[in-house]
């Protein structure tokens, strides 16, 4: 994985930085996780272009979330090891600098993030789970985790932290991605387990 | 010898393109990877701590392997490091200094014989502690544009009967580096300093 996703192109987000961070639990009060379970986020830094001003047509927004969809989802399996298929659970977040609207992060996860994510991850039936925010560099992002294909699988339902410590500047944006080939250590709280899934309404 | 037991890794990269200048014709990387073990020595005071150094070696290989592997694989394209330790509340700061050997030569090894010293950091804290890991030239402590920090943390960790254990790896200079200084082209890789 020497360049991870470099082979997405990407022509209308003005990236600073691409950050990556791949989680391992292998052990949770003594007791040993087997296989221990393991979660990606990949989250770009973006230049926010409507920032300082009321823009009304988002539109640049939106394209930029799908440019964004496929290379933080590749990055994200490719940090794992792991092909997209494989993928079980997934999440995306966004946080705006300050000089931005809460909006803009709606731009980029909502209208057009969502498809090359799910081309890029084989399916993907469930609604991708997001969070968004405002706040300045080091303000930390609760992604939200939840399974790909059935939105109810509860040993899945999850969030992982992420925080870049000099992002996102008033002019900017950190969008994120997260991507887990395993639910929650030691899952014990019931309901809907994955070997259950029906996979037609993206539910159950 | 009591046994290093791992509840978490934690690997991140960060790839930088600019911060406000001119793009890098090849964008600056910079690696960290955690661990959070079980502080054998919490909640207690314990004189003789030291054979613990030996326990951790295999770990401080493994994570710096993790470190390499991450930045593409190649230990040549490495250019700085170092390292950092957060003991949970119930340890002593002296339980973080367990770090530097393991920790400074697992990288030193793998990155052929670094001549630096690993610059490092370490305190106590409670889980969500951040931690600013320093990093240096890995041949000649005074080349100034490869100064730099890495921000690290885990929101669960440490938790007060942990630690955790902290490597960083860059793959150059801060990526608009322009105050001067030894440059990396004029070292004499005698002494580790110049």
């Amino acid at each position: 994985m020497a360049s991870p996703g470099t082979h997405v192109k990407v022509t209308q987000a003005k990236i600073r930085k691409i950050a990556t961070f791949v989680e391992e639990t292998l052990m949770e009060m003594g007791k040993a996780v087997n296989p221990p379970t393991r979660r990606a986020a990949a989250v770009a830094v973006i230049e926010n272009p409507c920032a300082g001003k009321f823009v009304e047509d988002l539109s640049e927004l939106m394209a930029i979330g799908e440019e964004l969809g496929e290379l933080l989802t590749q990055r994200a399996v490719d940090a794992l090891g792991i092909a997209g298929p494989s993928a079980e659970s997934y999440g995306k977040a966004a946080a705006v600098g300050e000089n931005g609207e809460i909006e803009h992060a709606a731009a980029l996860l909502h209208p057009k993030l969502g498809t090359p994510v799910r081309r890029v991850l084989g399916k993907g039936a469930a609604l991708i789970p997001s969070s968004k925010k405002r706040g300045g560099p080091g303000v930390s992002l609760d992604i939200p985790l939840g399974h790909k294909d059935a939105a109810f699988v509860r040993s899945h339902f999850d969030g992982m932290e992420v925080r870049i410590n000099d992002a996102p500047r008033a002019n900017e944006i950190m969008v994120a991605i997260a991507v887990s080939d395993s639910g929650r250590p030691l899952p014990r709280v019931g309901g809907l387990t994955k070997n259950q899934i029906k996979g037609e309404d993206g539910l159950r | 010898m009591p046994e290093v037991q791992t509840r978490k890794k934690l690997v991140t990269v960060e790839e930088i393109f600019h911060e406000g200048g001119p793009v890098a014709p090849t964008p600056l990387r910079r690696a960290a990877a955690l661990a959070v073990i079980r502080n054998p020595y919490a909640g207690r005071y314990v004189e003789n701590i030291e054979s613990f150094m030996d326990d951790l070696k295999p770990l401080g290989l493994e994570m710096a392997r993790s470190l390499i592997a991450a930045l593409g694989g190649d230990p040549k394209i490495v250019e700085g490091f170092g390292k950092g330790a957060i003991v949970g509340s119930g340890g002593e700061v002296e339980h973080g200094a367990l770090w530097h050997v393991p920790g400074g030569y697992a990288m030193r090894e793998l990155l052929g014989g670094a001549k630096a010293i690993v610059a490092s950091t370490k305190k106590v804290g409670g889980p969500g502690t951040r931690l600013d890991v320093p990093v240096t030239h890995i041949n000649a402590s005074y080349v100034r544009s490869h100064f730099d920090a890495i921000e690290v943390g885990i929101a669960d960790a440490p938790r007060a009967d942990e630690i955790v254990l902290a490597l960083v790896m860059t793959t150059g200079a801060r990526v608009h580096a322009r105050v001067g200084g030894l440059k990396a082209s004029e070292i004499k890789g005698e002494d580790g300093l110049r």
